[in-house]
């Protein structure tokens, strides 16, 4: 005997909230992975903040250098990936597979956008002889950067992944752990550059 | 429907409107070379309002259980208050 699915009934992942209580958007591991990740850049950030408190105009000095502007624009891009996940996801629950993989894909190109920035960023530096080396705001200013830029890499693996998951309209409500799986990864890479910027680029 | 998950797309739209008029106000005030206790109170502030913004409603952590939203919003209380008393200790210095 068929039984008949209605989205109501397969609700859980991507349905209302209310109608089954609190729940947390995706799968339970990546939330672990993120706290993991959050751990790490907190530590990292405290350390920063903790080693300009000694050498204030050392720091002071070599981040006037950085290029604020190139921030800026890679926040402004970030932001705009994640705004463009968040209609993602928005279109899935509509039912709508061909503008969710429409707006995972303008998510995709503001990404790349994001490192072709940090790129020209990083060549800027290196022809500056600017290396780990060099100062301790520039190992700071580098790993931090650097440490945050592959999980950029790695959230754009997992965009194309879920932009193609969409195009094969893999995700529709009841079905949209996947697409809420990654969702949280990138808007991670996301938070974590919003206090990377003020406090590496802009607070002296 | 009572609540969505994930927002409404003109929710989200304005949400991200303010999210740059943010950033462009972080810019504007580096590039006037803001700085003193008061800039960066308001820095630090704009930053973590941003970050509850995409902790809340892009994360949808606003529908969480309460423990993964308090970890969540927890975190970026202790990274700021972090941030804030290595500011504070090197103004001394």
């Amino acid at each position: 005997m068929d039984t008949v699915t209605t989205p109501q009934s397969s609700m859980p992942a991507g349905g209302p909230a209310q109608a089954h209580g609190p729940r947390l958007a995706g799968d339970l591991a990546i939330w672990f992975f993120i706290l993991a990740e959050l751990l790490a850049f907190g530590v990292f950030f405290a350390a920063y903040a903790f080693a300009r408190a000694k050498n204030i105009e050392l720091f002071a000095a070599e981040q006037a250098a950085l290029n604020r502007n190139a921030g800026a624009l890679n926040t402004v891009l970030l932001l705009t990936a994640s705004y463009f996940v968040v209609r993602a996801v928005q279109a899935a629950e509509a039912q709508a597979s061909r503008q969710c993989a429409n707006w995972l894909g303008g998510a995709i190109v503001t990404g790349f956008g994001f490192i072709i920035v940090k790129l020209t960023e990083y060549a800027a530096a290196f022809e500056h002889n600017i290396s780990l080396s060099s100062s301790t705001f520039h190992m700071f200013y580098l790993s931090l950067t650097f440490f945050h830029f592959m999980h950029v890499i790695l959230g754009l693996v997992i965009l194309i992944a879920m932009w193609n998951g969409a195009r094969q309209g893999r995700y529709r409500p009841g079905d949209m752990n996947g697409l809420e799986t990654g969702a949280a990864y990138w808007h991670m890479v996301d938070l974590v550059w919003l206090i990377l910027f003020p406090l590496v680029y802009v607070i002296h | 429907m009572s609540a969505r998950m994930h927002g409404t797309p003109k929710g989200s739209t304005l949400l991200f409107a303010t999210l740059i008029l943010a950033t462009i106000a972080t810019w504007g005030m580096g590039s006037l070379g803001v700085t003193g206790t008061w800039g960066v109170a308001i820095l630090a502030a704009i930053s973590f309002w941003k970050g509850a913004v995409v902790i809340l409603d892009f994360m949808a952590l606003r529908h969480a259980p309460l423990l993964w939203r308090a970890i969540t919003m927890g975190w970026i209380i202790v990274v700021w208050a972090l941030i804030t008393i290595a500011y504070i200790k090197g103004l001394a210095q």
